[in-house]
């Protein structure tokens, strides 16, 4: 495939069959994987959508600062981008996100402001915004809530799984901004009303949540419950032994972020499976294993593993 | 075999400190009673007079009881049931 540049190679991912983690010749699973992005993460459909929206706005001329609140993938993307269009990007990050992100960001040319570990990505958007209001001439493409995010995926990874595989059943992928879920999820259904469309969210142990009230919860702007046919819940210990089931049975090294998404992936395959109903169920891979490394995600036994990603933010 | 039911810390002063307890029912409505005969006054932090309490999530293997049927969901043993505080979180 030949392309001008770089930025119009976005999409366009592979969708593989996983026929040896599926349970049956009838109820089979399928990979969409998004690793084969421009900076290997499904991040880049929605940055260089929003950052195309903003350009149309009039809200960006070269010089311009994005600030953006993110865990690492949404950031690099963003960077990459304007390290090509000649924007400063100024990222919100968890201090508790692997050392790669970090490394790769910078490289690209972003800045980092840290944000307290212990509030995860809600508090990185709760910093983000205070900085915003301080600073008024920055843009805050902001992923939670700008309607781009959704409708690159309504635009782009919807319409490719269905071109692949018209007898799509079930729809599943991680569950952050929501914005994968709400665009792709949107456009499934509009062409297949009975499509599952499932959400992996990422349940973190104590060190993470700590101290923080229950009702601190944060809900996305773009999240709209009625497009979620359901919703799971991936411990840390699951998502790893997942992600190693990726690469032990067929030779995918997925992000974590992954290995959680087909432990829903499964869970639904199980039930299609005790019904006796056919199923193609699609799972989104969001990027590769490349940027999780050092978190000791894969390396030494699961349980250690497991000990060394307590307190990490893995998706 | 029975129903595995997982608490979080902040429910633990009503199971002696476990993090895990067990339990029966048919329903997770049921399941709930059951744990209450043992761990009294749990229930009443995870159910009021709508339903689910709003701040609690419950997950059946994994999956919100709020997209199934809610305490109406059936359960059967061999289900781990996850009791956790709610909130947000994931890849951005």
């Amino acid at each position: 495939m030949r392309y001008e540049n770089l930025l119009d190679s976005l999409g366009h991912t592979p969708l593989v069959g996983l026929p040896r983690l599926s349970p049956s010749a009838d109820v089979r699973l399928w990979a969409k994987l998004e690793d084969r992005n421009p900076t290997g993460s499904v991040k880049d459909r929605a940055a260089f959508f929003m950052i195309a929206q903003a350009e149309k706005d009039g809200l960006l001329q070269p010089g311009s600062v994005i600030l953006e609140p993110t865990s690492g993938n949404t950031g690099i993307s963003l960077a990459m981008v304007s390290k090509l269009r000649g924007y400063r990007v100024i990222v919100v990050m968890p201090e508790n996100t692997s050392e790669e992100r970090r490394q790769l960001l910078r490289m690209y040319g972003a800045e980092i402001i840290g944000s307290p570990a212990a509030g995860g990505s809600n508090e990185a958007v709760r910093v983000a915004k205070q900085l915003a209001a301080e600073h008024p001439d920055w843009v805050m493409l902001y992923q939670y809530g700008n309607e781009a995010n959704a409708r690159a995926h309504y635009e782009t990874t919807g319409p490719e799984i269905l071109a692949d595989l018209p007898s799509i059943t079930h729809f599943v992928a991680g569950l952050g901004t929501t914005g994968t879920l709400m665009g792709a999820g949107r456009y499934l259904r509009e062409h297949k009303p009975d499509i599952k469309i499932v959400a992996a969210e990422p349940r973190y142990g104590e060190l993470v949540y700590g101290l923080r009230n229950v009702d601190e919860g944060f809900v996305p702007e773009l999240y709209d419950e009625s497009v979620l046919t359901t919703r799971f819940s991936v411990a840390s210990a699951d998502a790893l032994r997942r992600t190693r089931e990726f690469i032990s049975a067929e030779g995918i090294f997925a992000g974590i972020s992954a290995g959680a998404a087909l432990h829903a992936g499964l869970g639904m395959a199980a039930k299609a499976a005790a019904a006796g109903e056919p199923a193609d169920i699609v799972v989104l891979v969001a990027d590769g294993g490349w940027k999780y490394l050092s978190t000791g995600a894969y390396s030494g036994t699961l349980e250690e593993a497991e000990s060394d990603l307590e307190g990490q933010l893995w998706a | 075999m029975a129903i595995e039911v997982r608490i979080p810390t902040i429910l633990r002063t009503y199971t002696d400190g476990a993090k895990q307890v067990e339990g029966a029912g048919s329903t997770l409505d049921e399941l709930f009673d059951d744990l209450d005969q043992r761990h009294g006054g749990l229930r009443a932090r995870l159910v009021d007079e709508k339903g689910l309490r709003r701040f609690v999530n419950v997950y059946l293997n994994d999956e919100d009881v709020r997209f199934l049927s809610g305490l109406e969901t059936p359960v059967k043993d061999g289900d781990t049931v996850t009791v956790l505080p709610a909130v947000a979180g994931g890849d951005r």
